[in-house]
């Protein structure tokens, strides 16, 4: 719609949230409108706020643990991993070799978690009901295998620095490769009902397309950076924990467009997988814990670790002061990004659009607010 | 007795056949509250209700008390006569219809010949209450939704009219009764099948159903026109969505389906009626798993899809038909 044939009296502002079934919490987006086109969508952030990185500013490092979990729930281990790692890195911490590959593998089955109940989620976004009971029975056997080692089922804390807290027994192994073997299956199902589908499919192709420049512009990263054909990802560009050991693909869309966002995410699930069954195959003997002083110091001087979580780059930057409590933790936080680009993006588009693409962002808002 | 009897057996008997039809409708909107949420489960690898009654058979009486028995919510700033006008108006005309559609040979509340226009313009009378409703809400969603549905009602509403016509044509009447009666030898279904698709296309989205449910699209407009309602306003549009959804594949049972026509049963011209609900139900069988099945189009996708392809292949079929029957 051009700028030019609307009247001043036709625009109008719908608030759409905090409380929004779209929105996938308590996100508003403060909508000016002409009829149902948008003409410009502001999302204002702050509902969920906790200050999570003060909390990790004023007490001993291992303290804020439980606090990485809570920041995006929906894949909580690769938090854990990437502040684990921080640590590590800063005080200088071995990891025995079992404990990163004990890592990778449970890494992996949170990042299929949080991808199947992102498919389950946009296509309820698109107004499909039944995708997302299908994610979610997929999605419970991966919770009952990280709730048996890790004791919990959503906000996990189960990386300690210098390893793991638990090791992982036969049954996990069994359990794992059986889901693996299930979920391949399920792609048939997933591929009838939801990727062939006419009418997911015009809802989703050539909406919401991103430019390799304006992806970069935004510092968009993870799957939505992947969908516009840039192969970035943290564990082939600049490789952590034992990923350089494994044989996976970075899969990549063409256009940029929300359908292709769908597919790097479910060609992602595939790859997870892969890497799983390798970690699984080649998975070493030994302690999964190191010895780590009680106190630990983290030296002055500042440090940054990044990981890939299921939505983008996640990296933590710490400054150090000699005492065991960080002197500064900032988190940068992918979907914070993502969002970003939202504005430029719902320009004149119509609104059942804009909830298609912000579905597709795959957006965590406790993730944003912290 | 004697005032009974000298009233007119015509007041009598239509007295008798509204009350049967209201209670029906009752009776019907709990049977498809409960098919739906139960095929829902199903298709979702679910169970649905299991807790009230043998398989959660009596979820939703359980569901309906609760809904009328609770508070009447007006909000602060909407319209109160529009407000409360409008799920009246979404549940009376739906009755209408049902009186004039023969469920069997000789169970039929009124034979008029001109039924089918009679029926088209009763159903019509909904998207009013949608568009009062969502008007007197005072509510931006519920006036999306309201708008919405006037736009896909006008469009929806000529090829359901054009595909009706091609059966007019075929039998020269607009009498319900003798639209069945035509149909003693072969259903029209095998005659006009592009008809019979059409006229389930449009009816889908003239009941607003999934995946045409754009007035009530609750990922983008929380819960459209009926975001305000709750209680008993909500449930009125509930009866009045599920009766209409009722009337629709009655309307295409009579209209292609052969009505009560089936293989013989004893007492035929009243026991037909089985083999009527039959049709009837596995229509709305299949519209229940088109819903769960689809995710939501568009709303410019439905409108195009109502004027670039409905319409005109719904004129080209009358022209055929035309061609066909009247040399």
């Amino acid at each position: 719609m051009r700028e030019s044939t609307i009247k001043e009296h036709n625009r109008f502002f719908l608030n759409m949230g905090p409380q929004h079934p779209s929105t996938h919490g308590v996100l508003l987006v403060v909508l000016e409108m002409n009829g149902e086109y948008v003409l410009d969508p502001q999302p204002v952030l702050g509902f969920v706020h906790r200050m999570h990185e003060k909390i990790g500013e004023s007490r001993p490092c291992q303290g804020f643990m439980p606090n990485t979990a809570r920041m995006d729930y929906v894949c909580a281990l690769p938090y854990n991993h990437g502040y684990v790692s921080l640590i590590e890195k800063k005080a200088g911490i071995e990891v025995p070799k079992r404990a990163e590959y004990i890592r990778v593998i449970t890494s992996e089955l949170n990042r299929v978690a949080s991808h199947l109940l992102w498919l389950g989620a946009y296509l309820l976004d698109l107004g499909a009901f039944t995708p997302i009971l299908y994610g979610f029975d997929d999605r419970e056997h991966i919770l009952d295998i990280l709730e048996d080692i890790t004791g919990s089922r959503l906000t996990y804390c189960y990386y300690r620095f210098g390893g793991v807290c638990r090791d992982i027994d036969d049954k996990f192994v069994e359990a794992t490769r059986a889901f693996i073997k299930r979920l391949r299956k399920r792609y048939v199902i997933y591929e009838k009902l939801v990727t062939k589908n006419i009418i997911f499919i015009k809802r989703a192709e050539n909406i919401g397309i991103i430019s390799p420049d304006m992806a970069i512009r935004y510092g968009i990263t993870g799957p939505n950076l992947r969908g516009s054909g840039i192969a970035y990802d943290i564990r082939k560009n600049e490789p952590y924990s034992v990923y350089p050991e494994f044989d996976f693909e970075v899969p990549v869309g063409e256009r940029g467009d929300c359908l292709d966002r769908y597919m790097v995410r479910v060609r992602e699930m595939e790859q997870s997988l892969r890497i799983i069954e390798q970690a699984l195959d080649n998975l070493p003997d030994g302690p999964v814990r190191s010895k780590v002083p009680k106190k630990i110091k983290l030296t002055p001087g500042d440090c940054n670790f990044a990981v890939e979580a299921a939505r983008g780059e996640l990296s933590y930057y710490l400054i150090g002061d000699g005492t065991g409590v960080p002197y500064r933790l900032k988190i940068r936080v992918p979907s914070y990004s993502n969002l970003s680009c939202l504005q430029e993006l719902g320009r004149g588009i119509l609104l059942p659009d804009l909830v298609s693409i912000m579905g597709s962002f795959d957006l965590v808002i406790p993730e944003i607010d912290r | 007795m004697e005032t009974i009897s000298t009233l007119p057996p015509e007041l009598i008997r239509m007295v008798i056949a509204v009350i049967i039809i209201i209670s029906f409708i009752f009776l019907n909107a709990i049977m498809m509250g409960y098919l739906e949420r139960k095929i829902a489960g199903h298709v979702q690898r679910r169970l649905g209700p299991m807790e009230v009654g043998f398989h959660g058979i009596l979820q939703l009486v359980v569901d309906g008390v609760k809904l009328v028995a609770k508070e009447l919510l007006i909000p602060i700033n909407v319209d109160r006569t529009f407000f409360r006008l409008a799920p009246i108006l979404s549940f009376t005309p739906v009755i209408l219809p049902l009186l004039v559609i023969p469920f069997s040979e000789k169970l039929q509340a009124r034979d008029l010949n001109l039924g089918l226009l009679f029926i088209v313009s009763m159903t019509s009378v909904n998207v009013m209450a949608i568009l009062v409703g969502g008007w007197g809400s005072n509510n931006k969603y519920s006036m999306f939704g309201a708008m919405r549905a006037v736009a896909q009602s006008i469009a929806y509403e000529i090829p359901i009219l054009l595909s009706m016509l091609a059966i007019i044509l075929m039998t020269n009447t607009l009498s319900l009764k003798e639209i069945v009666g035509a149909q003693q030898k072969i259903w029209f279904v095998l005659l006009q099948p592009l008809a019979f698709i059409i006229y389930v296309i449009s009816g889908i989205a003239e009941t607003n159903r999934a995946p045409f449910d754009l007035p009530e699209a609750e990922s983008e407009l929380t819960a459209g026109f009926h975001t305000e309602y709750s209680g008993i306003g909500f449930s009125l549009f509930f009866l009045g969505e599920y009766t209409n959804m009722f009337t629709v594949a009655s309307v295409a049972t009579v209209l292609f389906l052969g009505g009560w026509h089936g293989p013989s049963l004893p007492y035929g011209e009243y026991l037909g009626i089985v083999w009527f609900f039959l049709k009837v139900y596995f229509l709305l069988f299949f519209m229940i798993m088109i819903r769960w099945t689809y995710p939501r189009v568009r709303f410019d996708q439905l409108l195009n899809f109502a004027w670039k392809y409905l319409v005109p292949f719904s004129l080209v079929n009358i022209l055929i038909t035309a061609v066909v029957v009247k040399l």
